[in-house]
C-alpha cells in the first residue's frame, strides 16, 4: 500500500466515518505510526468573531480531538474501542482569517488503559503554533472499535 | 465597540439572551445558544447529526462538548460580568465524565477567580440529569482590553 491509499484509508476511518468531523470538512494529510495529521479550511460558518474572521476555539478543539484519538488508533494492536479522558488546549495565538489550519498530533506512550497524546496546530510552520494541545485516551471503553485495525496498516508500510 | 457587545446591551434591555449567539457564526451553525428561562444563565447545544463522534453508541464528538462548555463560558462572562471587552481564551482543560448521548446538552459556569486581567472559569455540561455530568472544564480568559491581544473569542 502506498502513502495516498494509506491516507485515503485514514481519510475514510477517521474523517468520513465521523459525522462531526466530515461536517467540519477535517482533511487527513498524514499517518504514521503514532502520528496523524489533519487539515482544515478556513470558512464562514466557523467564525468566533464575524469581524475579524478569526474561527472560534470550538472547530480547533474538535479537530485536536480528532486528530489526537487518530494518533491513537495508529498504536494500537488491535482495533479496540478507545475515548477521550481529558484534553487540554492552550490557544497560543489567533488563527490568521481565511488560511488553513494543519494539525499534528503525537501519541507518545500507550499503556494497558491509557494513551497519552500531544499536539499542535499552525498554519504551515509548526515552530509558530496557533494552539497546544495535551490529551489522554481511556482505552478498552464500551462499545466496539468503528474501524478496521490501523496498526497493521502502518506497520505493514514501516517494512517495505 | 464590537458587535456582540453591541449586542449584549441590547439584549440587556429586551431580556433575550438568546440573541447573544446570533453574532457568533460558530454558535449558529453548532446551534448553541444561552438561555435564561429558569434565572440562571445556562447554554443549550441542540442535538443534530453534525454532533455525532462515534456513530456505533451513538454518541456526541467530545470536541464539541469542549466547544460548547467554552462559548458557555464565555456568555457566563458576558451576562453575568461587567465586561467591556470580547473574554479572550488562553486556554480550557476539559474532563470527559460520561459518553454524550445524542439528546440536547446544556452547561452552566462559574467564575471561580476574576482578577484584574484574567479570570478562571468553571463549566459543567448534562444531558437529562443535572448531577451526572458528562464533560467539566476549566478555562482561563484575558478579560482586559489589551492593545497587543487581537480581538477573538
Amino acid at each position: 500500500m502506498d502513502k495516498a491509499e494509506r491516507i485515503a484509508l485514514f481519510q475514510k476511518w477517521f474523517s468520513d466515518a465521523i459525522p462531526h468531523n466530515k461536517a467540519l470538512g477535517l482533511r487527513v494529510i498524514g499517518a504514521g505510526k503514532g502520528f496523524a495529521s489533519m487539515q482544515l479550511e478556513w470558512r464562514e460558518e466557523l467564525v468566533g468573531n464575524p469581524e475579524t474572521g478569526v474561527l472560534a476555539g470550538g472547530p480547533l478543539t474538535a479537530m485536536l480531538d480528532g486528530c489526537c484519538g487518530m494518533s491513537v488508533a495508529t498504536m494500537l494492536k488491535s482495533p479496540e474501542p478507545f475515548a477521550t479522558l481529558d484534553l487540554r488546549i492552550d490557544y497560543v495565538r489567533p488563527a490568521e482569517p481565511g488560511k488553513a489550519v494543519i494539525a499534528e498530533a503525537e501519541c507518545y506512550h500507550v499503556t494497558r488503559s491509557v494513551a497519552f497524546t500531544r499536539a499542535f496546530a499552525h498554519h504551515g510552520d509548526p515552530k509558530n503554533p496557533i494552539a497546544a494541545a495535551a490529551g489522554t485516551f481511556m482505552l478498552g471503553t464500551k462499545g466496539k472499535a468503528t474501524r478496521p485495525s490501523v496498526s497493521a496498516q502502518v506497520r505493514t508500510e514501516e517494512k517495505k | 465597540m464590537s458587535a456582540l457587545l453591541q449586542r449584549l446591551a441590547e439584549v440587556r434591555k429586551s431580556g433575550d439572551v438568546g440573541k447573544l449567539a446570533e453574532a457568533i457564526p460558530y454558535a449558529r451553525w453548532m446551534r448553541i445558544a444561552p438561555e435564561n428561562g429558569t434565572g440562571e444563565l445556562l447554554t443549550r447545544m441542540r442535538f443534530h447529526d453534525q454532533l455525532i463522534g462515534n456513530t456505533f453508541l451513538p454518541a456526541i464528538h467530545g470536541g464539541t462538548l469542549g466547544a460548547m462548555l467554552e462559548m458557555a463560558a464565555i456568555f457566563h462572562l458576558l451576562w453575568e460580568t461587567e465586561t467591556e471587552t470580547v473574554p479572550k481564551i488562553v486556554n480550557i482543560t476539559v474532563d470527559y465524565l460520561r459518553s454524550a448521548r445524542p439528546v440536547d446538552v446544556i452547561a452552566a459556569a462559574k467564575v471561580t477567580k476574576q482578577g484584574r486581567r484574567m479570570v478562571n472559569v468553571f463549566a459543567e455540561a448534562w444531558q437529562d440529569d443535572r448531577s451526572k455530568p458528562v464533560a467539566t472544564a476549566n478555562a482561563h480568559f484575558l478579560i482586559k482590553s489589551d492593545a497587543d491581544a487581537p480581538p477573538s473569542l
